[in-house]
């Protein structure tokens, strides 16, 4: 493992199952009446959040604290930052009270990037949403997620749907699903497919229907509505119509498909209520894995390589 | 001006056979092998090439007003240091030179400087807005005879105002040099829109944002009549359209920056903002392109497009941080090794892109002439063997902004001649 998780891409094949792999040992304390581990007990975890997100933010803040891990939430509203302080002076800031990994979410593609590899900080970094760039927790709890409802990702059809040109989440799971060996396809409009794509390593389509048949999850991703004043497409009536996943599309999956969704959703435009509260839908899951695997994704950058549990008994 | 006179001893002008060089009163004397030095200083150049003093059509000394990144005095001596005898000072300054005021303080300042002349670019439209013609008849007329007119930085986009100033510079033969990027295809670019862009997430700036205002520009300028300057060419297609207009007779010049000679657009998977520059870097084949076209002479000059930046507007991430590369000191190693050193020019071709050819542009009547008895003595002594290292602490310039920190280059410049007298020498001011 390297010492930051900046990109999918930089986690081999061995990297990202071992991750997986402690997330779902991991996920066996939430079946536990004492839902913490003293792993990390004196190291600080900052969370830093240039950006709202309070779903990530606490998904990151429960994984710190379940492995005891004293954890400082630095959000950029209300601080400093907002007054101009530069990223620079904040991550000196952070390593001077001696921060031993900090998350960052930043609204700029690359962020984390700097942080990693501009000597402002000695702790780890990881990239917990940056711009259009990359979310690399979110692909691999999306990857958990499918490991728990399909068995092994290789050789599984996955489709995304959406805004993959303004998407971290669509460039992770892109990366991730193909170092796992599983065959992604992208849908889009071609408006909101970044040009390059055709050196990506997936598929893309134009058409929702013609790959629905050999899906075996389909992940929809969120459209801002305000897309189309950028002429992305004419209206969100015609964005449904055509991109969006309803009850007739959903009959189109083969039984065994998920739905999946990294939310917030923008329920009755990329997908409607009925599709997003239906059984095959895993969209409530996909939060609670995502404590799992960011807690992996502690564990394992802030030095922890022997079994997560190892020393806590089956049955303590 | 000087009585002291100069021997230069053993130096190959243009590459040709090893010969001595008299410089005195600020002209060449003599030239011939032998000769003897008298009471004139000697200039050991064995090994060395001569060339006529490098000239830059395209530099930001940012004098008035972001002293913090340059100043004219320290840019000229960034120029001088890197062979240059002239530079054209773009007019993108607070306030814009976009009168005769402005062009004439920078002007004066250069004069006071003394490392090298300087030629103030006067602004296309007032305040490089875009939208009224400044005055370009009295930059033209002040004492600063600007003959270049840019809003650099900038594109002038609107149609029929760039018709109109094309047209009206021919009455004191002046230039439109045209920063070509179409501003709606561009909104908050980032970066050159392709592969890299599309894994990196940022915002793409496509090649056609500037090819097809180049496609516009040199049919306008065919139209009219007039002379068109394409500033930092970077795109193969780009180099296609040039090409044609030339074969069509219409009267363009373009430039090509260094780094846009030797850089693509793999560096930016770094994140490292020294490598964000407008326009941006390009793939490979665009760096095959431009390097062909400066050779074959559809592209006409180097032009560095010095770019200097205070430290804090690069240390950032990389959405935050400035566009530009400083160039002056490195730009000559640069072309060497992208051009000499690959056979696509000799040092004949090296003089003609970095100073005939934009001195003709540029209209200067004293720069980028022949190495012959009888001419003004402004000089460029280059080590093709040199081994140059690139320390940016030691820059001349106030600004670091580099992407060549830490390379090494065969050539340098060794010393520069401005008038018959020594400005930078062995890396330093004289």
């Amino acid at each position: 493992m390297n010492r930051h998780l900046l990109s999918a891409g930089d986690l081999s094949k061995s990297d990202a199952l071992l991750i997986l792999d402690t997330a779902a040992e991991l996920g066996q304390l939430a079946d536990r009446p004492v839902k913490k581990l003293p792993t990390l007990r004196g190291r600080t975890v900052v969370n830093l959040f240039f950006e709202d997100s309070t779903r990530t933010r606490i998904s990151f803040e429960a994984a710190a604290k379940r492995l005891s891990a004293d954890v400082i939430n630095f959000s950029a509203k209300g601080s400093s930052v907002s007054k101009g302080e530069s990223l620079k002076d904040t991550a000196l800031t952070l390593e001077a009270m001696g921060a031993d990994a900090v998350v960052i979410r930043h609204p700029a593609s690359g962020a984390p990037h700097t942080l990693a590899n501009s000597g402002w900080i000695g702790g780890s970094v990881v990239n917990a949403g940056d711009g259009t760039h990359e979310h690399p927790t979110q692909a691999l709890l999306d990857a958990f997620t499918m490991r728990r409802h399909l068995g092994d990702v290789d050789g599984r059809e996955v489709v995304v749907v959406g805004d993959v040109l303004h998407s971290r989440v669509a460039r992770s799971n892109v990366l991730l699903l193909a170092t796992l060996g599983a065959h992604v396809t992208l849908v889009a409009p071609p408006t909101l497919l970044p040009v390059g794509i055709d050196t990506w390593p997936c598929d893309y389509s134009y058409d929702f229907d013609s790959v629905l048949g050999k899906a075996d999850a389909v992940m929809m991703l969120r459209v801002q509505r305000e897309r189309m004043d950028a002429a992305f497409f004419p209206s969100a009536r015609e964005y449904s119509r055509r991109y969006g996943l309803d009850n007739d599309r959903m009959a189109l999956l083969p039984e065994h498909a998920i739905v999946m969704h990294p939310g917030p959703m923008n329920r009755g435009l990329e997908i409607t209520a009925e599709v997003a509260d239906a059984g095959r839908s895993v969209i409530v899951e996909q939060v609670t894995n995502g404590v799992s695997v960011r807690m992996a994704v502690l564990y394992l950058l802030l030095g922890g390589s022997e079994s997560a549990l190892g020393g806590v008994g089956e049955d303590a | 001006m000087s009585n002291e006179s100069i021997l230069i001893k053993g130096a190959r002008i243009l590459d040709e056979e090893s010969t001595d060089v008299l410089v005195a009163d600020g002209r060449i004397r003599d030239i011939g092998s032998g000769l003897s030095a008298g009471d004139a200083e000697v200039l050991d150049a064995y090994g060395l090439v001569l060339l006529p003093g490098l000239v830059d059509l395209h530099t930001h000394l940012r004098e008035p007003g972001r002293e913090d990144a340059e100043t004219v005095e320290s840019g000229t001596a960034a120029a001088a240091i890197g062979g240059y005898t002239a530079v054209h000072a773009m007019a993108n300054t607070d306030p814009v030179a976009d009168t005769a005021g402005v062009v004439e303080q920078v002007w004066h300042l250069g004069r006071r400087a003394g490392h090298c002349d300087v030629h103030p670019v006067g602004a296309v439209t007032v305040g490089l807005d875009g939208r009224q013609l400044a005055e370009l008849g009295a930059m033209a007329d002040s004492v600063a005879r600007v003959r270049v007119f840019s809003d650099d930085g900038r594109c002038v986009s609107d149609a029929v105002l760039m018709r109109r100033a094309l047209e009206y510079v021919k009455a004191f033969d002046g230039v439109v040099a045209q920063h070509a990027q179409e501003p709606r295809l561009t909104e908050a670019s980032q970066m050159n829109e392709g592969e890299v862009s599309s894994m990196l997430g940022l915002r793409g700036w496509p090649a056609v944002a500037e090819e097809a205002v180049i496609a516009r520009d040199v049919l306008l300028a065919g139209h009219v009549g007039s002379r068109v300057h394409i500033c930092h060419v970077s795109t193969a297609g780009s180099v296609e359209i040039i090409r044609w207009a030339k074969g069509k007779g219409i009267d363009v010049t373009a430039e090509v920056t260094p780094h846009h000679l030797l850089l693509t657009d793999e560096l930016v998977r770094t994140y490292d903002p020294r490598y964000k520059v407008n326009p941006p870097l390009r793939t490979a084949d665009d760096v095959t392109a431009v390097r062909r076209g400066l050779a074959d002479g559809t592209i006409d000059a180097v032009a560095t497009d010095h770019a200097p930046h205070p430290v804090e507007d690069k240390d950032c991430e990389w959405a935050s941080a400035a566009m530009g590369m400083v160039g002056l000191e490195t730009a000559l190693p640069v072309v060497a090794q992208a051009m000499v050193e690959t056979g696509l020019l000799d040092w004949v071709g090296v003089a003609d892109r970095m100073s005939v050819r934009p001195a003709a542009i540029g209209r200067l009547q004293t720069q980028g002439r022949p190495i012959e008895r009888g001419e003004p003595a402004n000089l460029c002594l280059v080590d093709p063997a040199a081994d140059h290292f690139v320390d940016p602490s030691r820059f001349a310039s106030r600004s670091r902004n580099s992407p060549f920190a830490g390379e090494t280059f065969a050539a340098r410049s060794v010393a520069t001649m401005l008038r018959g007298q020594l400005t930078a020498r062995d890396g330093k001011l004289v």
